[in-house]
């Protein structure tokens, strides 16, 4: 457990040491609240839902930006080679890299309480929704990480990593979008909507938690860091 | 302390390391010779438990490096090749991090942080960032996360390469400096290097181990025996003749000849010191000697020869 600690405290300070993570922060709120209030005033109601509606799409990008140069720099620097001789244990390494993303990716989604509070100024709205919407976020932003690790443990180059976690993650975006299933063959229609993590997103967001949404992220989460360890422990 | 058993590891379909044995006992100071490619530094992380092997296996006081990976690590102070670090961290903040995972407790924390600071001279730049730092300093600093936990083996992979002569001295007296009752196995393609700081020298050649032995015993196997160069004021062909007479030479060459004095190359049978009756044969002859020294032994030829051995 302090060894994750030790790992998580290593990752996150290296969030911090360079202007990055400010920029980012910063573009991501101006983005996300311009979208919001675009569309909040013309719709005239109180909810959050037209945010929480394009989040799945920002997170498309941020999280494997996020994500990007985790393990591929610590290959191409070589200090993979420093930190897998320490007495730690690779999975060990791979939570700890993992929380220190996440924690990073709730920091900035936490950023965005000036919006919750603004809809509670000038209206009544439903807190279910606004809740169920960022325990959603949390869970959707950490299997985009968990995917965006996992690229990241597989090349040495931050702009590879990049592109294929927003592949991995786009796919597994859509496949459950109504779009994606009218077109499906009939008998996949089950499975591509059970794996979609945008019909997950969408259910949460409702308000209504239901259990197997928060361990299909889990699973999603779970999943893909093992993929990491993998990809991790076939170096040697 | 190390005890490695016919480890091999191969590349795709390169033989990278070929059942390799040996062993390092206590607080002896090992050196891997060999040209660039041959197999040092993947034996060097597979001891460090960063590759593992195909075959065979190694362990390190006792712990198997397969089994026993943690422990193994935690005996450890690994400076790889090419020193890697991570730029964007502070000097101290760098040293507390791989402090904290070799779990030193938090009371000796500083301490320990600022001994290895003082012990590898890093004092001016530790509040520095890495990237600022200059090659020696980094490579001090390589030192430094290696002796952190004053472990038992510190395993150092060309710790001097791409350092300027001065640097190359200082790394190595500091070296020396905390040898100690450390066990060490230092790798260079650099001769000088080895035989300046090693106890014992393994020679490898594509993944294979050609020699092994002290400096000294390696010299001997070359069978050249002692080089003496000496310079004598005098007629050239005489003196020519006087040294080759002289009993147990082998070999003499003229080097050429500058005002007067002429340069010639001995090569002696070994355990036969010559200079002495090279000074008389001189000095009878009524000639003056102006230089005569024997060459310090010589690892190079040995090294070339069994380094090209198997490809000729």
């Amino acid at each position: 457990m302090t060894n994750i600690i030790n790992i998580f405290r290593k990752e996150f300070r290296a969030y911090f040491s360079s202007p990055v993570a400010y920029i980012f922060i910063i573009s991501f709120l101006v983005v996300t609240s311009w979208l919001f209030i675009r569309t909040f005033f013309l719709m005239n109601q109180s909810s959050l839902r037209p945010f929480f509606s394009i989040l799945p799409w920002i997170f498309l990008f941020l999280a494997p930006a996020v994500t990007m140069r985790s393990w591929a720099e610590e290959k191409k620097l070589g200090t993979l080679e420093i930190l897998m001789t320490l007495p730690v244990n690779n999975w060990e390494i791979v939570i700890g890299k993992f929380l220190a993303s996440f924690i990073f990716l709730m920091v900035t989604l936490c950023l965005t309480f000036p919006l919750v509070m603004t809809v509670n100024v000038l209206g009544n709205p439903d807190m279910g929704p606004v809740w169920g919407g960022y325990l959603g976020a949390f869970l959707l932003g950490g299997a985009y990480l968990a995917i965006g690790l996992f690229a990241s443990s597989i090349t040495e180059n931050q702009i590879v990593s990049f592109i294929i976690a927003i592949i991995i993650c786009f796919v597994f975006l859509i496949i459950g979008e109504d779009f994606v299933l009218m077109n499906a063959p009939t008998r996949l229609v089950p499975i591509l909507s059970h794996l979609g993590l945008g019909s997950h997103f969408q259910s949460i967001g409702r308000g209504v938690i239901d259990s197997r949404d928060i361990v299909y992220y889990l699973s999603v989460i779970g999943f893909f860091l093992f993929l990491n360890q993998i990809a991790i422990e076939q170096k040697k | 302390m190390i005890e490695v058993e016919n480890i091999s590891k191969s590349y795709g379909s390169i033989r990278a390391v070929n059942n390799i044995s040996f062993r390092v006992g206590k607080g002896d100071v090992l050196g891997f010779l060999g040209p660039n490619g041959a197999g040092k530094s993947t034996t060097m992380r597979m001891v460090t438990c960063y590759l593992a092997p195909d075959e065979g296996t190694a362990r390190v006081d006792g712990f198997d490096i397969t089994k026993d990976p943690i422990a193994v690590r935690e005996k450890i102070g690994y400076l790889p090749e090419n020193n890697p670090l991570y730029l964007d961290m502070g000097v101290i903040e760098y040293l507390t991090f791989i402090a904290r995972i070799r779990k030193i407790p938090k009371p000796s924390l500083k301490t320990k942080v600022d001994r290895v600071i003082e012990i590898c001279g890093l004092g001016d730049h530790s509040h520095r960032d890495i990237g600022e730092l200059s090659k020696g300093y980094r490579q001090r600093l390589g030192l430094a996360q290696a002796l952190i936990h004053d472990p038992q083996v510190l395993i150092l992979d060309e710790p001097t390469i791409g350092l300027d002569p001065h640097q190359i001295i200082e790394i190595r007296s500091l070296i020396k400096s905390i040898s100690g009752e450390k066990t060490i196995i230092i790798s260079s393609h650099i001769l000088p290097e080895i035989s300046a700081t090693c106890d014992r020298v393994l020679i490898i050649a594509r993944g294979k181990i050609v020699g092994s032995g002290t400096p000294q015993e390696l010299a001997s196997l070359s069978g050249g025996g002692i080089t003496v160069n000496t310079r004598v004021r005098g007629p050239g062909e005489q003196v020519f003749n006087a040294l080759k007479n002289i009993d147990g030479v082998m070999d003499i060459r003229e080097l050429g000849e500058e005002n007067g004095i002429s340069r010639f190359k001995l090569t002696a049978e070994k355990d036969r010191d010559i200079c002495e009756e090279i000074f008389f044969r001189v000095s009878r002859n009524g000639w003056s000697l102006t230089e005569l020294h024997r060459e310090e032994i010589n690892l190079e030829n040995v090294f070339l020869d069994l380094t090209t051995k198997e490809t000729s």
